[in-house]
């Protein structure tokens, strides 16, 4: 329906004049209930944005705005091997960190989903990492994980299993391990519960027609549940992995990049380079680089799932 | 399908009754049970250490780690009244909370409008705000902070307050349209034609009904900005402005042995309100994370 035909009838005014036309103008009205939200996104998303990109041709320090160089920046940090290894260690944290995170959360959600005494308090209890806050935790972590008095350490020791403490932070791949580890116990719940939420709509109807036919337990899986469940993992999945690309407070608070930049990330790179080193322009191109990344993950995750959708037929239920 | 008793004692789980018990335990209980350990183990730890006299902490030996027979508040007194803690616990509650109402009151306008008054554009509007969830924190920094510091906004709380709305408003938004979206275009027809003005509608008709809405969005809100770091951390620099996370890590990271006890307490006190306002909405916070997930 038009509603430009509808003004207010108990207005003083006898025809639809052109105040009266306006106020019920779907565009004229949409603009300004969109002002404030667009001018938040503008200000503080869009012109950022722009201006990360631009500040990453330039050189640019704290408190000089800089002259735009091209290039120069990205071809320094290309063949910077403190990038490269950046690069890499980002890389090789989300793809282990997602991996896990979704077969465990995807396994949390299955076994949330079986008939269980105090179900939903064990649901409320299983989002408890999600809640606190992630520098809170992570600092529980580095306690968990310290080199000396870590009670991880001590309990291995207790059953005999090692000998002499093991240093979580301190060996490059240790370190890797820990953080990748506080990662996935982060993200978990979050996984967990939205896919909860998914598998809670599939009709049960559809298992005991599978059972009939003779499917297995894992054939239920594959065939029943993995397809019905395909959009909401890729949903989950592309914001998992968006996020973790991303990280910045858990490595800052465990390692800071350490021992010897085997954890440092992009994020904690740029971060280093602009805010601690005051060189904002290479801090802008190291950001700025993450953005393809970001782009590619966010495709693979996205089409690469969509695709299996179609394969397997899902638009059939 | 002749076992029919144990059908009746779980109807709603289809298939289940054909498994035992033994089989349960191993497959259901057992797991989960690890699971579950695992996630809790470190809030545990967290608890037991910020109540744990300061000599046990280092000694693992003599005293069980895993348990304290002399329980102290001596950290929790001191972060409480020896240290700026409370003024930090203020500092996040303020602008979690000055943030999340400018941010709600964008997105109710905004979502309002994609779905009730369908703008032209309004489909590429909802995508594009969409788009702007996408955009972590994480590349914006390092531009914000120039153009913060350009506006003069560096180390005030509204360096905080303004930004933080632009991680939440587009998760708002689309939470907010799904729940809009439920809401019938018949009531709002008849108060069109009774007159209503598009504002009346929105305050008298819409947002009573999309109240569940709004609270889910709003403390989901909450915890994003309570939990924020990267902005808290670049954009304020003074002690006393500091929030929560940034303060305990800059504050109580220095050298002494001893750390631990104020560390685990600081982390301990900066959840509590999070996990008392989580217990009360839990509901509402499940809500929230599959309802932007789903739409």
């Amino acid at each position: 329906m038009s509603d430009a035909a509808i003004t207010p009838s108990g207005h003083d005014r006898a025809g639809p004049s052109f105040w009266e036309g306006l106020k019920t103008n779907r565009n004229f009205l949409g603009f300004w209930f969109m002002l404030p939200a667009a001018a938040f996104l503008v200000l503080f998303l869009v012109y950022p944005l722009g201006l990360g990109v631009w500040l990453s041709f330039t050189d640019s320090k704290i408190g000089n705005p800089g002259d735009f160089i091209g290039l120069e920046n990205y071809e320094w940090i290309i063949g910077d091997a403190k990038f490269q290894l950046a690069v890499f260690n980002t890389l090789f944290y989300t793809f282990v960190a997602s991996v896990v995170k979704f077969a465990v959360g995807l396994y949390l959600a299955i076994l949330l989903n079986n008939h269980l005494p105090f179900k939903a308090m064990i649901r409320a209890v299983v989002l408890i990492p999600f809640i606190v806050p992630t520098v809170l935790s992570a600092i529980a972590f580095w306690w968990i994980f310290d080199p000396q008095f870590s009670v991880i350490s001590w309990a291995l020791r207790k059953w005999g299993w090692i000998s002499g403490n093991i240093d979580f932070l301190g060996d490059p791949w240790n370190a890797r391990i820990s953080v990748i580890f506080a990662n996935v116990w982060r993200g978990v719940p979050f996984i967990a519960i939205t896919l909860l939420a998914g598998l809670q709509t599939v009709s049960p109807s559809l298992y005991e027609a599978a059972t009939l036919d003779g499917a297995s337990k894992w054939q239920m899986f594959r065939y029943v549940t993995y397809p019905i469940l395909t959009p909401i993992i890729a949903v989950v999945m592309t914001f998992s992995v968006l996020f973790t690309f991303t990280d910045f407070q858990l490595i800052k608070v465990l390692t800071n990049g350490g021992p010897a930049g085997t954890t440092e990330l992009m994020a904690t790179m740029s971060y280093n380079t602009a805010i601690l080193g005051g060189r904002i322009g290479e801090g802008a191109a190291i950001s700025t680089a993450m953005i393809p990344f970001l782009l590619g993950a966010i495709m693979i995750s996205w089409f690469g799932l969509q695709k299996r959708k179609w394969q397997q037929g899902s638009d059939n239920d | 399908m002749s076992d029919a008793k144990p059908v009746q004692a779980d109807d709603s789980e289809g298939m289940s009754y054909l498994d035992t018990v033994k089989t349960r335990v191993v497959t259901v209980y057992i797991p989960l049970l690890l699971i579950l350990f695992v996630l809790l183990f470190p809030f545990y730890w967290m608890v037991i250490t910020a109540i744990k006299p300061k000599e046990h902490l280092l000694d693992l030996d003599t005293h069980n780690p895993l348990y304290t027979l002399a329980p102290t508040f001596e950290h929790i007194k001191a972060l409480l009244f020896e240290s700026e803690y409370p003024r930090w616990l203020w500092n996040t509650m303020f602008i979690s909370v000055t943030a999340t109402i400018l941010a709600l009151i964008a997105s109710v306008f905004a979502a309002y409008a994609i779905v009730r008054i369908r703008f032209r554009g309004a489909q590429i509007t909802g995508g594009l705000i969409f788009l702007a969830y996408l955009v972590p924190p994480s590349i914006l920094f390092i531009p914000l902070s120039t153009v913060i510091f350009n506006y003069g906004l560096f180390d005030t709380p509204f360096a905080l307050i303004l930004t933080y709305p632009t991680i939440l408003i587009p998760f708002s938004t689309w939470l907010l349209m799904g729940y809009f979206k439920t809401i019938p275009y018949e009531l709002e027809e008849c108060a069109l034609i009774d007159g209503a003005s598009r504002w009346q509608i929105l305050t008298k008709i819409i947002l009573p009904l999309a109240v569940p809405g709004l609270i889910s969005a709003g403390i989901f809100c909450l915890t994003l900005c309570w939990n924020e770091f990267i902005y808290a951390l670049t954009f304020i620099n003074s002690q006393e402005k500091k929030t929560v996370p940034v303060a305990i890590v800059t504050a109580f990271t220095d050298g002494d042995q001893y750390k631990w006890g104020s560390l685990m307490a600081g982390a301990l006190v900066g959840s509590l309100p999070l996990v008392v306002l989580y217990s009360f909405f839990v509901e509402y916070y499940v809500s929230a994370m599959t309802g932007a997930v789903k739409e």
